[in-house]
């Protein structure tokens, strides 16, 4: 029998989700309406300077390659699901479109860290 | 080997049951939609992130672009109802932590469901109250 991919995805849909439930919220709060706002904070903490800082830094690289990535593994997989409830039948092409889709942020996302301040 | 009843009748129309619109037949399928919905919010945020970390790649201008187009209204509307769906999607993500986690032990006992809820909510306002003292403590003086 092939073995089933689910796990793997399902875990990282999980791992994305418990992610977003930890700190979406707050990182939502702070980089779109807070800052963006100088509401409690001001417009400058998100320079380029202290930005390009941040990415330069491992912890930086680390936080921003978990948030966005697995965001967007938890949002496509639930994404397909979705699509599922609402009675569009798709195999499994179209799966792996979502999947891959997530996948492909990830390298973008890592590719960009590499590349970023050189 | 059976004959594939579905293959077999290739080309024979079968009747599928149209779904309509069931999500808003009662309110529990209505709140169940809302939260699958915030995904649609958490995979644009990422995304935004994502665009965010390409400009910076890009240089001061771009990265500034980036920066400015964050302050559109409609940027600022997005962000505020991503906040209301993701609080949501965190909400119902613990209240269903009892059923997805496997059972908790501690001296013999189990966790109740109450306990785990609440751990998970304590979690999440824990780390949230920690990111954002982390940005707070660490922001720029506010220019005079």
């Amino acid at each position: 029998m092939k073995r089933s991919n689910k796990p793997i995805f399902w875990s990282l849909f999980g791992a994305g989700g418990m992610l977003s439930a930890l700190v979406g919220p707050v990182l939502v709060f702070v980089t779109g309406i807070a800052v963006p706002l100088g509401l409690l904070l001001p417009r400058e903490t998100m320079s380029y300077e202290r930005m390009l800082a941040f990415v330069q830094g491992g912890f930086g690289k680390l936080g921003a390659l978990a948030v966005i990535s697995l965001f967007l593994f938890h949002g496509l997989h639930r994404m397909y699901h979705v699509l599922h409830d609402v009675g569009i039948h798709v195999g499994a092409g179209l799966k792996a479109l979502f999947h891959g889709f997530a996948i492909a942020g990830t390298l973008a996302c890592i590719y960009l860290l590499a590349v970023v301040g050189r | 080997m059976k004959a594939d009843p579905v293959k077999a009748g290739a080309g024979v129309k079968t009747y599928v049951r149209p779904m309509g619109f069931w999500w808003l037949r009662n309110p529990f399928y209505r709140w169940y939609m809302l939260r699958e919905l915030s995904c649609a919010f958490i995979t644009a945020y990422a995304l935004i992130l994502l665009r965010g970390l390409m400009s910076l790649t890009e240089g001061r201008e771009a990265f500034d672009a980036w920066r400015g187009s964050l302050g559109s209204p409609w940027a600022v509307g997005f962000h505020v109802i991503a906040l209301l769906m993701v609080t949501y999607h965190a909400w119902t993500w613990f209240k269903v932590m009892p059923k997805t986690l496997p059972f908790v032990s501690i001296a013999g006992r189990r966790l109740s469901d109450r306990t785990i809820i609440a751990l998970g909510l304590a979690a999440a306002c824990a780390a949230s109250i920690l990111v954002f003292l982390a940005v707070f403590l660490n922001a720029p003086q506010a220019p005079p």
